[in-house]
């Protein structure tokens, strides 16, 4: 290949207070795989809008296919042949998968047409969608689906995926990796955004590795460990969450024949759900997104409650008891959504930190808030877990999506909590920060706290837990001791096929 | 009480008539709301339609020019609120009774010297045949042509709506504003022209008070029609088709307090008065509660101000 598909040089794009790209350069080849790493906001998601026409460059070029290309909109970049696959997924959950997909292209064909095509590519690609189904009944797995068929459907010369694996199973990751290898051997060069260095050495020809804005390497990313990448984005050497060994104490938390039907329309009924966990244990709860992980938090958190045995504290039947009475007996929750359901986004990190620590920290004194204390608590919660803000009057709107999730846990670990039970801890966390939450959480367990971690980041769960069980369809799997769980057998547990291989051994 | 004094036939050919300033108006909110933005503003965009379209229509002694003259007065005071909202990025809720309160104002201004006239009459349709059938010649075919208008506004907007790009791609602007502007769509210029068909809807509705319903110019002549307009549209569940549903029933039921005020029942006034409100929201809300997923209806981004993150 004599001529690169995309050459970036100089890129500079500055806002108020930071620069967010400083003379970022490099090149894609036609039908390679190129990863861009780097930490949260080292200006990762600025370069590739700017690449899609979303923001503008203050200086520097760009040329694709040996011509001057600097898309004023993502049309223009959509015509000239880019695509993007979006972190935080731009569909509308009121459309149908068609209708979604027809807004993303320029010409797109009539409806029947487009619904046939939207067929055969999702096939052959090894995605299948139904295209009437509306977006909002849709799985996350599927959702991204939606959006690599809108991008599939043009015919893409180079297409930008940002975090896409987050929200699959190792099967569909397997599957994701079959098309993405498919496209590339076909032409289509991908501009791969992760955080998962497996990952990345896995399928990645090459990759540009991003600090504060600047590219501070480019390197064949097989040639190199997880660990010299990471080191590499991060500029010093990584913290590995550590822990000792230890036993269990006694049973703090169980779940007797769980079922909760389900709230919501688009939601899973919970299924005759047992589960225990011990004071010191971590138990990781497995599976892909829509199979029941909210509806189960919420059960345990008290948002929903349900017969008084079915949830035990202590031994003591809790299940009848709301969020803020759990919270008097010490059970904690994290939930995944940070805005909105964590975190009230336009209210400050102070008073956010108030809603849930109200009463373990005592900072409400005979009805009035003591907004001292709060602020100290606050605080507390920003210089311990390392969340990068101007201060606690900041609105939890404002931080990055790393940062909150750093004050959101820290929030409730610093409650010293019996149990705590979250969900998705380090969902779009960068690689030192998601190190922290987890080193965060086994200390919380080692100083005898129980921990549920649900998450479906297997190889978080694998880090972490001492017990893993998987959700399927509101079923909960037995536990399994995490160790030596082989990635094959946690697959099929994520299936729901182990209750089979169960009755068949 | 003679209750044999109402003509039925009368009464439907009269409802249409009651119906459609309403119904201009609340369809013009429609797609308003279905592009995400709330403007409680139709109250004062209808009467600067009516006073404007009265004033052109009296001024050239066309009612033609008089309704496309309210068309563009509407829209030119939805600008004003387009500007605020759009662009200055103020409070969709506060600017639109803000909106409501200057163009009662500014009507009762500019028709200080028209009370008391007449405007030029609008022709009605005549068809051969048609037109002199019994009872649907008088109900169907016998009305001015704006009639006919709002009910074919209320079809293509349905139409364009449901089938066509522009309406899906409004559809979206009104579901999540961020990922429609991360697709690449001028989410500020798409609400801005939705704001001002809007506004031309309501002056439509204005004018037809002033200029056929009426027909004269009194100050403060809307009388919260605006208002129910708005309350059409969210009991309508935004659907075209509910609106004008809706927008008959207060006609009709205007029309009937009406008559049976003249056939003297013994109901006091203030009662039948409020009849058409009443009745109208409780249909409304009794169809739209029944459905579990009417809350889905709702544009999700309405109300909400859009703000482009670089």
């Amino acid at each position: 290949m004599t001529e690169k598909l995309l050459t970036i040089d100089g890129l500079t794009k500055a806002y108020p207070g930071v620069v967010a790209n400083d003379k970022v350069s490099f090149g894609i080849d036609a039908g390679e795989v190129h990863a861009l790493l780097g930490e949260n906001g080292a200006g990762k998601s600025t370069l590739v809008k700017m690449i899609y026409g979303l923001v503008r460059p203050d200086a520097g070029n760009m040329t694709l296919m040996g011509n001057a290309f600097s898309p004023p909109e993502p049309r223009v970049a959509r015509a000239a042949g880019v695509a993007m696959v979006f972190q935080h997924f731009s569909l509308f959950e009121a459309l149908t998968v068609a209708e979604n997909i027809t807004l993303g292209m320029e010409n797109p064909p009539k409806h029947r047409e487009l619904s046939a095509r939207i067929t055969k590519v999702s096939h052959d690609y090894g995605l299948p969608l139904d295209p009437e189904r509306l977006v909002g009944e849709l799985s996350a797995g599927e959702r991204q689906r939606v959006e690599i068929i809108r991008c599939l459907l043009q015919d893409p010369k180079l297409l930008i995926m940002d975090e896409p694996t987050s929200v699959l199973t190792p099967q569909e990751v397997e599957v994701l990796f079959h098309t993405l290898r498919q496209l590339s051997s076909e032409g289509t060069a991908i501009l791969y955004i992760s955080h998962k260095l497996d990952e990345i050495r896995d399928i990645c020809d090459s990759a540009t590795v991003l600090r504060h804005g600047v590219v501070v390497d480019t390197c064949n990313p097989r040639e190199k460990s997880a660990r010299e990448l990471a080191e590499m984005m991060v500029g010093s050497a990584l913290h590995e969450p550590l822990r000792d060994a230890q036993a269990f104490g006694d049973v703090v938390l169980e779940l007797k024949g769980l079922s909760v039907p389900s709230a919501t329309q688009f939601g899973t009924s919970l299924k005759s759900v047992n589960m225990t966990v011990r004071a010191g244990e971590i138990l990781g709860i497995g599976g892909v997104a829509g199979n029941g992980q909210d509806e189960l938090l919420a059960a345990m958190s008290g948002e929903t409650p349900s017969a008084d045995t079915t949830v035990t504290f202590d031994g003591n039947g809790i299940g009848t008891l709301g969020p803020n009475e759990r919270r008097a007996l010490g059970i904690l929750a994290a939930p995944e959504e940070r805005l909105g359901h964590a975190a009230a986004p336009d209210m400050s990190l102070t008073e956010n930190a108030l809603l849930t620590a109200a009463f373990r920290e005592n900072l409400v004194k005979n009805g009035f808030v003591d907004w001292a204390s709060t602020r100290t608590f606050a605080k507390r919660v920003i210089k311990e877990f390392d969340v990068r803000t101007p201060g606690t009057r900041t609105a939890a709107r404002a931080l990055s999506g790393g940062n909150l999730q750093k004050f959101v846990i820290g929030r409730e670990v610093l409650q010293t909590p019996r149990v705590l039970v979250v969900n998705q801890p380090t969902w779009g966390v960068d690689a030192s920060a998601a190190a922290q939450i987890r080193q965060s959480l086994m200390d919380l367990a080692a100083s005898g706290a129980a921990v549920v971690v649900i998450s479906q980041d297997l190889d978080e769960l694998m880090e972490v837990s001492d017990n893993f069980c998987a959700l399927n369809e509101g079923h909960l799997t037995r536990p399994h001791p995490a160790k030596g769980l082989t990635v094959e057998e946690i697959g099929l547990m994520l299936g729901g096929m182990e209750e089979q291989e169960a009755a068949n051994a | 009480m003679d209750l044999s004094a109402i003509n039925p036939v009368l009464l439907v050919a009269s409802l249409m008539i009651a119906a459609t300033p309403i119904l201009l108006a609340a369809i013009g909110e429609l797609v308003v709301e279905r592009a995400g933005v709330l403007n409680l503003g139709v109250e004062g965009m209808m009467i600067i339609g009516a006073i404007c379209g009265f004033a052109i229509a009296v001024e050239t002694g066309s009612p033609l020019v008089g309704f496309v003259g309210a068309a563009f007065a509407g829209a030119a005071l939805s600008l004003l609120f387009a500007f605020l909202t759009q662009i200055m990025l103020a409070n969709q809720v506060a600017s639109g009774l803000a909106l409501t309160l200057f163009g009662l104002g500014l009507s009762a201004l500019i028709g200080q010297g028209y009370a008391g006239q007449k405007p030029p009459p609008t022709p009605r349709l005549d068809l051969p045949v048609l037109s002199d059938m019994p009872v649907l010649g008088q109900v169907l075919f016998s009305h001015d042509p704006m009639v006919y208008f709002a009910i074919a506004m209320i079809a293509a907007t349905w139409a364009v709506l449901k089938y066509s790009r522009v309406g899906l791609i409004l559809r979206a602007v009104g579901e999540n504003h961020d990922a429609a502007h991360a697709l690449g769509y001028k989410v500020v210029r798409i609400r801005i022209l939705a704001i001002m068909f809007g506004g031309a809807c309501a002056g439509l509705g204005g004018a037809y008070l002033s200029l056929i319903r009426v027909p004269q110019w009194t100050e403060g002549m809307t009388a919260g029609a605006g208002w129910i307009a708005l309350a059409i549209v969210v009991f309508a569940s935004w659907k075209p088709w509910r609106v004008m549903l809706g927008a008959y029933l207060f006609g009709g039921v205007t029309v009937l307090q009406f008559n049976l005020q003249a056939a003297g029942v013994s109901i006091p006034v203030q009662y039948l008065s409020m009849a058409p409100y009443v009745i109208t929201i409780l249909v409304l809300v009794i169809m739209s509660s029944s459905k579990s997923r009417a809350a889905l209806n709702a544009p999700a981004a309405l109300g909400r101000i859009f703000h482009a993150t670089h």
